[in-house]
């Protein structure tokens, strides 16, 4: 039983970390190459997410309704980074806090205009909405199943594109020293608008692929984008690789703590500790987990610069 | 640099008292005033306001004068209102009591959050601030027997001699804690302390090679922030007569930023006029629209490409224009 229960965290880990790892990537790479605290990343995902709700209503197919607002979140990202976003990259990190705060304000208010407050609901297709036997006696359902699959494949395109195309040499080189990028010939404002019109699209994926599962509503953002921030930092900021492990790491540690710490805590403390207790100390773990990591390597695991 | 007898650097920092006394003096009346035109209400505003100003001043100590950005300010707010809070809850009311625990409260765990995250630079200072702010988030969640999610009533104010003040006394006791701590704040900018903190915002580096403590002095301002932010919160208790989590909210830190950035980091009372133009704007676009943060996001978006050091150097760009 518990092999069982272990293997389904498992999984739910996995398909959590991947989902961070769409978001973090694009993190990432803003803050690696121009050095950009970007906190209206989390709008990408929420704008994405209700792109690709109504196209799906409209369409009536979830597939149609993802790559249209994969497409669309991917032009507004492209859009708000030469609108605005591109007079902050020389300005300090308070600036940058402030005015993507403003943004993250914006795009909030924008939505509940247009939207309405009240959360709007994505339904995967009904060819997947079931579970899948995966092994005997062990259902899974069939859209996580989804999530991670179309979670690996981005990934590893993501990671082709990055070590093997003129691209992703190119990104990298920025991401490492943007000066020595600069005066070898990469024009680094085009390849960061590419960047950036990238991570809106991942954004825009991934809240296509949580929607199902989470509401569809106005702040959805916030709270995903400060896990995100977690990834970016524990795997070294500007780092694809550390994006990827951090992910991982915040997804398993999260899903693991959720459901393995009370029956921990449980057979440590008694029932009525641990019902108060375990739910908070798994919500801070993966808290706890940046704090270790930069206690020991103060600029992640995997530093991208020097 | 820290020889008295030499002309005013850009370090030093004047009360400007021509311009402050009047604004100080008419704060003083403002209960007369708002009496005499029936409009109480803005002095529970002005509470407001001066709390914040309180709480965003200590927040500009350390991301104003220090240079070090944290994203986790709110925290030691939270904290200041839950030690009132909590320590009401178990009976103890007498504000000689609990403000000053509360500060002490909020200055340990900032020492030992400051301690941590010192270690880090830069963009991870912002985040691991950010983190242990979550931490405690997290925790005032969790602790069900002081209302966990819900929040945490007050049974009343905590008293003065017995007293519990009245919204108006509130108000002199907000005014009067944020007008000492601007006092201290520039006493200790102008002292040696204040010069070698903002010396380590412009070239930490240098400092060190000269031989100057740079953990010891950037921790002394962070521990002195806590305790400030722990004041603003046994007020903000004490003003809503209610504790809760959402006080210590990532959110909450970011509008504390905003305020300080708004009004102009690094000046003496840049948070004070940030944290006003912030409630301010809040209090009339919030009355005027339901979707008020659209009007406030544009406005701050405005500030950043417009004014990038804040409201406090519009008078400079301003003479710079005229000259």
């Amino acid at each position: 039983m518990s092999g069982i229960l272990l293997l389904e965290q498992a999984l739910n880990g996995l398909q959590l970390g991947l989902m961070l790892f769409l978001l973090a990537a694009g993190l990432t790479l803003v803050f690696g190459i121009m050095d950009m605290v970007n906190l209206a990343h989390g709008s990408l995902y929420m704008v994405g997410a209700y792109l690709i709700a109504t196209a799906t209503q409209a369409s009536g197919s979830y597939w149609w309704g993802l790559a249209a607002g994969v497409a669309g979140t991917a032009l507004f990202g492209v859009l708000l980074e030469v609108s605005v976003l591109r007079r902050l990259y020389r300005r300090d990190h308070v600036t940058q806090v402030l005015g993507t705060f403003a943004i993250l304000l914006m795009c909030n208010e924008t939505v509940r205009m247009i939207w309405g407050s009240q959360p709007l609901s994505l339904n995967p297709p009904a060819a997947l909405s079931g579970p899948v036997e995966l092994l005997p006696d062990f259902f899974y359902p069939a859209f996580r199943l989804l999530i991670i699959v179309v979670g690996l494949a981005t990934a590893l395109l993501l990671y082709l594109l990055v070590t093997r195309t003129r691209l992703g040499m190119q990104v990298r080189a920025g991401a490492s020293n943007r000066d020595m990028a600069l005066a070898m010939g990469t024009n680094v404002q085009r390849l960061f608008t590419a960047v950036f019109g990238l991570g809106a699209a991942l954004c825009a994926l991934a809240g296509g692929m949580l929607g199902p599962l989470l509401a569809v509503q106005v702040g959805m953002g916030e709270s995903i984008l400060i896990l995100a921030f977690v990834v970016i930092v524990i795997g070294g900021i500007g780092s694809i690789r550390g994006a990827l492990v951090g992910a991982l790491l915040v997804g398993m540690v999260d899903s693991g703590g959720r459901t393995l710490l009370p029956m921990v805590f449980e057979s440590l403390f008694g029932a009525a500790l641990a019902a108060d207790a375990a739910p908070a100390v798994a919500s801070i773990l993966i808290y706890v987990l940046m704090a270790a990591v930069l206690f020991f390597k103060p600029r992640g695991l995997f530093p991208a610069h020097g | 640099m820290v020889d008295s007898n030499n002309a005013r650097t850009s370090l030093h920092h004047t009360l400007h008292l021509r311009a402050a006394l009047p604004v100080f003096l008419v704060l003083l009346a403002l209960p007369q005033i708002t009496a005499a035109l029936h409009a109480e209400f803005y002095v529970t505003l002005a509470t407001r306001i001066a709390i914040f100003a309180l709480a965003a001043s200590s927040l500009n100590l350390i991301l104003g004068f220090g240079g070090l950005v944290s994203f986790g300010h709110a925290a030691f707010v939270g904290a200041g209102a839950y030690t009132v809070g909590i320590l009401m809850q178990h009976g103890t009311v007498p504000a000689a009591i609990a403000w000053p625990t509360a500060m002490l409260v909020s200055a340990a765990l900032a020492c030992l959050i400051g301690f941590i995250s010192l270690r880090t630079q830069g963009v991870y200072f912002i985040m691991i601030t950010l983190a242990f702010a979550q931490m405690l988030y997290y925790l005032a969640v969790s602790l069900k027997t002081y209302g966990g999610d819900d929040g945490l009533p007050l049974a009343g104010r905590n008293t003065w001699a017995g007293i519990a003040p009245d919204d108006t006394a509130l108000y002199y006791l907000a005014l009067g804690a944020l007008t000492l701590c601007l006092l201290f704040t520039q006493r200790l900018l102008n002292a040696r302390f204040g010069q070698v903190l903002q010396g380590l915002r412009e070239n930490p580096m240098r400092m060190q090679a000269l031989g100057f403590p740079v953990l010891r002095t950037q921790l002394t301002a962070f521990t002195l922030a806590g305790a400030m932010a722990g004041l603003a919160g046994s007020l903000l208790a004490n003003q809503g007569g209610f504790v809760s989590p959402s006080m210590m909210q990532w959110s909450q830190s970011g509008m504390l930023m905003v305020m300080v950035i708004l009004g102009g980091v690094g000046h003496l009372y840049g948070s004070v006029l940030g944290a006003a133009a912030f409630l301010l704007l809040e209090e009339v676009l919030g009355h005027t629209t339901e979707h008020w943060q659209l009007g406030l996001g544009a406005m701050l978006l405005a500030v950043v490409l417009l004014a990038p050091r804040g409201l406090a150097s519009l008078r400079s760009v301003w003479t710079r224009s005229q000259a």
